[in-house]
């Protein structure tokens, strides 16, 4: 049976491996037909900044396009792209405030922990995957 | 003018999704690659990066795949073949009960009881 | 009784509090409650047999269902047959089953 999840998500991209596990667990639960909240928080905002850009790889002498690599906003977007119906992903106003981090890809909004609130209310369970 | 560096790394597979894998693998192999005398010492568990056979492959977020995954044996090798001496400190290894037969070859080891003798070596120690 | 979702992250070699996580699931058990410890990312370095905290894991999966991400064993190049008598193969599909469950209070360290 569908279920409602909430996740609050507090790293900054690449910096730690609660990045990759929440997007397995994100894109694992959506696949599954589960309706997720994202409440990004701190420098999580930063997952779906517009502005990240791929490069190329000077130890491998690789250009960008070789690399083919994705920035977090891409898998963002795609999870976004493909379920946009059941997903759902809120940037913390304040967080991006802070960041400069207001320019996102299409699809999350601005909110506050009102909203987390709001979601948690409402989802049969939330988890805090917290920064370290 | 001081360019004979240890760099200690103790994070492990923190940034599997960035592009260059281990950041400070990567960095290093840089710093050596712009004229810096580079060694490596694995410790705590970065020791684990130096096993053969890591596989990270198959993650995929949506429709967007992560086609390059990391290898970070290759990229120690790599470092090794570059010339980097990289060494594990073999008590952190033992406590990981990683046996030294999983290791990609070209490794030295160092025992705690060494390390500060071996620091004394260098000019600069970069603790990662 | 109550159930419990413990996702360990860290390992025992770098962080001394996961002794104190390990605990607290052996507590939770202890009170009658439903215990499964997911060991994931870091989290899954002291299960090799011949680890400094192997029996400290086999203690914990005498008590509560230890499970291992998949893919956290892989990117180490953790073996299956080098994994510790107790502890399951488990992946990132199970782990969201757990979450999904009704009442399933999730801790994530």
């Amino acid at each position: 049976m569908a279920k409602t999840i909430t996740f609050a998500l507090m790293d900054p991209p690449y910096e730690t491996a609660a990045t990759t596990t929440a997007f397995r667990i994100i894109d694992s639960a959506l696949r599954k037909g589960h309706k997720v909240n994202v409440f990004a928080y701190e420098g999580a905002v930063n997952l779906t900044m517009a502005g990240q850009s791929p490069h190329p790889n000077p130890v491998k002498g690789t250009s960008a396009e070789e690399e083919e690599h994705p920035n977090t906003k891409d898998w963002v977007s795609s999870l976004l792209k493909n379920h946009g119906d059941r997903l759902e992903w809120i940037n913390c106003g304040l967080c991006v405030d802070e960041r400069g981090a207001a320019d996102t890809v299409e699809g999350p909004k601005r909110g506050s922990p009102k909203e987390f609130a709001e979601w948690v209310k409402a989802s049969d369970n939330t988890v805090v995957i917290p920064a370290k | 003018m001081a360019t004979k560096v240890l760099s200690i790394v103790e994070t492990a597979y923190r940034a599997t999704l960035e592009e260059q894998d281990d950041t400070i693998l990567w960095l290093n192999h840089m710093l050596k690659n712009n004229g810096l005398d580079v060694t490596l010492l694995l410790r705590s568990n970065a020791v684990n990066e130096a096993v053969k056979g890591q596989d990270a492959s198959g993650l995929k977020f949506g429709d967007v795949p992560l086609k390059h995954a990391p290898a970070l044996d290759g990229d120690i090798a790599d470092l090794i073949e570059k010339g980097v001496p990289v060494y594990y400190v073999k008590e952190d290894l033992e406590e990981r009960g990683i046996p030294e037969g999983r290791l990609i070859d070209g490794l030295k080891s160092v025992s705690r009881k060494e390390l500060p003798g071996m620091l004394d070596g260098f000019e600069l120690v970069w603790h990662w | 009784m109550a159930k419990y979702l413990v996702v360990e992250t860290r390992d025992p070699f770098d962080s001394n509090d996961v002794d104190d996580v390990y605990d607290l699931a052996t507590g939770l058990a202890d009170d009658s409650n439903d215990v499964t410890v997911f060991l994931v990312q870091n989290g899954v370095l002291p299960v090799r047999k011949k680890s400094a905290a192997a029996k400290r894991v086999a203690q914990l999966a005498k008590k509560v269902t230890v499970l291992t991400d998949d893919f956290s064993l892989r990117e180490r190049g953790i073996e299956v047959d080098e994994v510790v008598d107790g502890v399951r193969a488990s992946d990132i599909d199970t782990l969201v089953d757990l979450i999904a469950e009704d009442g399933r209070k999730v801790i994530w360290h």
